[in-house]
């Protein structure tokens, strides 16, 4: 910003704000990183000492890599949110673009179909949905809560995309259909590559309430070989007796993965190719 | 190759009708231009010959083929648009191969027909460019490549210099004229810049509400416009119109060109003052306020010495007054 619009005092007040906002986000991501390499002891005793020579432990790390299946409970959640997130991005674009696109009978009406789900939570549809789950014998399969996922992203994707592609220059789609493109191809090859970074938040808005979710992996696929790391961590927490150690060491692990694709998206989002398309 | 027939062209969005019967023949190789204000159906007629709207009723030919209901792609027919809408994520070259990968061309063919076009257009040095590091005129230079590999029977332009500015302008405005002279292709081109119509057109449409007010060749139209609406729609500045009680003359209204005054600062027909004057180098144009004609411009050739507030008298050449009856119709003779 130019030096002649920003006075001192303001520019220091915004970032004030700005460090203070950080340190209260990282706040707990620090300190359960940092009680993750502890001994039992030296949690409980000093929670916020960074570890030291003497109370420097891997054990909880161990315990996580000896009991229970995490490599499994990892490779769930992955496949999970990759494909969640894969089929969101696919049907909510496609819907957007007929949204955006057509005129139709009825198309302000599917809009704010469609918008209604932002507001409703799915899981007051929980008993429902296991009900069906039952009835299509998906039950402990990582389909049943690729399925809901998708339900529960779509609606925001759908919002979001729409807008973006009703910015796409008219003008270059008609050029494509004069080129003999076909709507699928416009699609796909004009149209996808000009949303980019739409499809990058939306791809993180999604992936993140998926990625910590417990509720639907502990109803719809509880089963040892379907669950996902949010529920293999509670095998740590029991009724009296806690291993922090563990849970703490399982969430540090599980923060990785979602880290690396939070920043594949998020280079997308800052790559903007759109300028110079039309004038 | 490339002759367009529009039979009674009718749409309407809704409830609001934009095209109102459009009866056209462009003959093979002719440069037809659409203008009219804004809002007046030119581009909504241009986009129903591309087939990118549907049209209401009526048909349309191209070459004696009835293509009303073909989709854009097979129509023989490419566009220009005022944005470029060049391929943003493409380099320059596969913008212009595009359409002929897509209709299964041989590499070979395609390439011939790119290299041709790149020498036209002088494109040589931003083949492998993307469109954003291309300026306004070097972009829509590549939109009009991209229209030449495809060697259709009839080009479309829509309002394809409105982005430019003015000097560019000028400059592709000989280059689609040269393009046009080179090809001998059929173009049909949409502009509200009346400058831009008169210098390109073989023939020109006047288009107003929805309906053609006249066709004909620049010279036809600025000498024998058919009614006030073209009469006053070509030519710049405007026509003047006066009320021809007021000036004892036939008809409801005369009009009469601001080049075909004359004037004097001693005697003449109408005597005004001077209320601003346009010293162009060229031309001179001065705003009189009339005692009997009211406000009327006076366009003179050269320098002159006028200013505000001089009295002069302001004569119209007898033989180049037009005459209009009360619905705006020429009156000829």
């Amino acid at each position: 910003m130019s030096k002649a619009r920003q006075s001192t005092i303001r520019a220091s007040l915004v970032h004030l704000a700005l460090v203070a906002y950080t340190l209260v986000a990282l706040f707990p991501v620090f300190l359960t990183l940092v009680n993750s390499f502890k001994s039992k002891q030296a949690i409980f005793s000093q929670p916020l000492r960074l570890p030291t020579p003497s109370t420097f432990s891997l054990v909880g790390y161990e315990t996580v890599m000896k009991q229970g299946d995490f490599l499994t409970y990892f490779q769930n959640s992955t496949i999970v949110t990759v494909v969640s997130i894969f089929l969101v991005l696919l049907f909510g674009a496609m819907a957007a673009f007929a949204l955006a696109e057509y005129r139709f009978r009825g198309n302000t009406l599917m809009g704010l179909y469609l918008a209604i789900g932002i507001m409703i939570p799915i899981r007051l549809g929980t008993v429902a949905l296991l009900q069906g789950m039952v009835a299509a014998g998906l039950v402990n399969t990582l389909t049943a809560l690729i399925l809901v996922y998708t339900a529960q992203g779509l609606p925001l994707a759908v919002f979001i995309l729409s807008e973006f592609m009703r910015t796409v220059s008219d003008d270059l789609k008609n050029a494509g259909r004069i080129d003999g493109l076909s709507e699928y191809a416009i699609f796909f090859r004009l149209v996808l590559p000009l949303v980019r970074p739409a499809m990058a938040t939306v791809a993180v808005f999604t992936m993140i309430p998926i990625w910590n979710d417990l509720w639907f992996p502990l109803i719809l696929a509880p089963s040892e070989s379907t669950k996902t790391v949010t529920l293999g961590a509670q095998l740590f927490i029991g009724q009296f007796v806690i291993n922090w150690n563990a849970v703490l060491s399982a969430l540090s692990l599980a923060i990785f993965p979602v880290l690396i694709l939070y920043v594949i998206f998020s280079r997308q989002l800052i790559r903007g190719i759109t300028s110079g398309a039309v004038k | 190759m490339g002759s367009l027939e529009l039979r009674n062209i009718r749409k309407s969005f809704g409830q609001l009708e934009v095209l109102k019967g459009i009866d056209l023949e462009v003959k093979d190789g002719e440069f037809v231009i659409f203008v009219g204000p804004s809002g007046c159906g030119k581009s909504t007629l241009l986009r129903s010959i591309a087939g990118l709207e549907d049209v209401t009723s009526g048909a349309v030919l191209i070459n004696g083929r009835d293509v009303t209901v073909t989709p854009p792609a097979k129509r023989g027919i490419t566009m220009v648009f005022q944005t470029y809408a060049l391929y943003p994520h493409l380099s320059v070259r596969d913008n212009m191969a595009l359409g002929l990968k897509q209709a299964g061309t041989p590499a070979a063919e395609i390439n011939t027909r790119v290299a041709k076009a790149t020498e036209m257009l002088s494109l040589e040095p931003y083949l492998k460019r993307r469109p954003a590091e291309l300026s306004g005129g070097q972009r829509q230079r590549v939109a009009i490549g991209r229209a030449l590999v495809r060697e259709p029977e009839l080009f479309l332009f829509d309002e394809p210099l409105s982005n430019l500015d003015a000097a560019l302008r000028v400059q592709t405005r000989v280059e689609i004229a040269r393009l046009h002279r080179q090809l001998g292709a059929t173009m049909i081109y949409v502009t509200h810049d009346q400058v831009e119509a008169m210098t390109l057109a073989d023939r020109i449409v006047v288009l107003n509400a929805g309906v053609i007010e006249q066709i004909g060749s620049p010279m036809e139209l600025y000498n024998k416009p058919a009614n006030m609406f073209v009469a006053g729609f070509i030519g710049s500045p405007q026509m003047n119109f006066v009320e021809a009680g007021r000036v004892c003359e036939a008809g409801a209204t005369i009009g009469f060109r601001p080049e075909h005054l004359s004037v004097s600062p001693d005697e003449g027909r109408f005597r005004g003052k001077v209320i601003h004057a346009e010293h162009l180098g060229a031309d001179t144009n001065l705003y009189l306020e009339t005692e009997n004609a009211g406000l009327i411009t006076v366009r003179l050739f050269g320098e002159h010495r006028y200013t505000a507030d001089d009295i002069v008298y302001a004569t119209p050449d007898a033989a180049k007054i037009h005459r209009f009856d009360e619905k705006g119709r020429t009156i000829p003779g």
